[in-house]
């Protein structure tokens, strides 16, 4: 179910907005789970542009936005490992 | 051209071009990292931010003249779904709502041959133009100091065209729908309303022309809404749906977003239908200005150099620009350039004569006709919006 929610996301991103050349993120742990749900939507640009400077905090309050506001569809168990990636990779220093 | 082709080749153009720009330093470190010259199809030359929605902000070079040209304003989206122009020949108007008496579907040529054209020249400023330059950093688009342009827009009142389909007594607010959306259909639209009063006044209008031309695809083709003295926000483009609403317009876009705390920054029509005990709706530019003939770091002849800008505010027009070189002790008027109107950048200009070598500090404060200063230090909120602080140029004399 997961995996056909978002391969239908992705088939609709991708007919009907290019999917532009993506920034090369950072690697570490969690990085295929962002790169698997955060571009659907949107550049993975975001994520560089937003850094380094969110709390653990403020980037689960941006997680959360994106799944509760803009229902990105976004596995539920995926995301302590989207936040883990974007905290210790993009977050404060 | 499909809207894939046309992706596709602006990628191409701006993965061609090196990032030979020197990003503000005061940007996040991460930010200056992603962003590169580039630019959409139909303009050039512009900082590229993402391009997925596409939000690409003006360089300096093109704030010089105080009319910006079509082909380097900057662009601005939320959802990335954005309807080629093959699909916006089709465009249709659709006014209606529970405020109005009757439903009208208008077409561009209805528009031009049933309304009395106008033209008005205004700043069309982003919330959040500067928000890349707050300390500390906040969360959004991390713009530097090209999220705005000054154009001559031409369209229809507004008013008239909500007259024409009947202002029900009990209207309270105007609501825009625009043809772009997002990729997941539960995403919430974009849609923005605004004040019944402030759709009625005479200076909000349904705008085509952009400086003499067609609006460019990027900007809102075919017909955007120009709300000359607020933020952009309210501007929506490619403009297909209006709605005089009886009610509040209750989407993401109005309830949460675009908020500042209530009482924060001054503005002549509080949106009074949209102020809850905590906040309310951001409305009316901030009095500003900015140097464009100079940056920091620039060398300048100690025998006496030109410095040179713009200001401008939310509608009521420029009263002075001064300038110290004292570190605001003492503050000496620049000249005014043309008037262009009370909505719209205002240049102006200074001799500096420093008379010796060495560092020279100018510090650059607008005051607008209703007494509005500059602040001295940036008002904090949450969302990064109205960063308005007095700038102060580090330059070198030789």
């Amino acid at each position: 179910m997961r995996t056909a929610l978002i391969a239908a996301a992705l088939a609709l991103a991708v007919t009907t907005v290019a999917r532009a050349e993506e920034p090369e993120l950072r690697p570490g742990p969690g990085r295929d789970q962002v790169m698997d749900n955060c571009g659907a939507c949107h550049t993975l640009a975001y994520i560089p542009m937003n850094s380094p400077f969110l709390t653990q905090a403020q980037w689960t309050a941006e997680v959360n936005k994106m799944v509760d506001v803009f229902h990105a569809p976004i596995a539920r168990e995926d995301i302590p490992a989207i936040i883990a990636y974007l905290t210790a990779q993009y977050g404060a220093r | 051209m499909r809207r894939r082709d046309l992706l596709a080749g602006a990628t191409m153009l701006a993965a061609s071009r090196p990032a030979f720009a020197q990003f503000d330093p005061r940007l996040p470190e991460g930010t200056r990292q992603i962003a590169r010259m580039g630019a959409p199809p139909g303009k050039k030359d512009l900082i590229e931010l993402t391009d997925r929605p596409p939000n690409y902000e003006t360089p300096l070079d093109a704030f010089r003249t105080a009319i910006t040209p079509n082909d380097r304003f900057f662009v601005r989206y939320h959802l990335s779904v954005i309807p080629d122009m093959d699909e916006l020949r089709d465009w249709r108007l659709e006014i209606g709502g529970d405020g109005a008496e009757r439903s009208l579907t208008l077409t561009l040529d209805d528009l031009r041959r049933d309304f009395a054209p106008v033209t008005i020249a205004a700043v069309c400023q982003c919330s959040g133009n500067r928000r890349g330059l707050f300390q500390p950093h906040v969360p959004g688009v991390e713009w530097g100091i090209g999220a705005m342009g000054n154009a001559r827009w031409t369209g229809v009142r507004l008013r008239d065209v909500l007259v024409r389909a009947g202002v029900k007594p009990g209207a309270l607010e105007v609501a825009f729908n625009g043809a772009d959306s997002a990729v997941v259909e539960e995403t919430p639209d974009f849609l923005k309303s605004i004040p019944l009063a402030r759709a009625m006044h005479p200076d909000t209008l349904l705008a085509w022309e952009m400086n003499g031309e067609a609006l460019p695809h990027y900007n809102g083709f075919p017909l955007r809404v120009v709300v000359p003295g607020w933020t952009a926000t309210y501007w929506m483009k490619h403009v297909n749906r209006i709605a005089l609403r009886t009610t509040p317009e209750d989407n993401f876009w109005m309830k949460a977003a675009y908020r500042v705390p209530r009482g924060l920054f001054p503005t002549d029509m509080p949106f009074a239908s949209q102020v809850t005990t905590g906040n309310e709706p951001i409305t009316q530019i901030m009095v500003n200005s900015l140097v464009t003939n100079l940056q920091d770091g620039a060398r300048v002849p100690a025998a006496g150099f030109d410095i040179e800008g713009i200001a401008w505010d939310g509608g009521h027009g420029i009263r002075t620009v001064e300038v110290s070189t004292d570190r605001g002790q003492t503050w000496r008027p620049a000249t005014l350039g043309e008037d262009l109107g009370p909505y719209a950048f205002r240049s102006w200009t200074m001799r500096l004569q420093p008379g010796r070598a060495g560092p020279v500090q100018a510090m650059v404060r607008a005051t607008s006709n209703a007494g509005q200063v500059q602040v001295a230090q940036l008002v904090p909120n949450p969302a990064g919006y109205h960063h308005n602080v007095i700038q102060t140029l580090e330059v070198t004399a030789s």
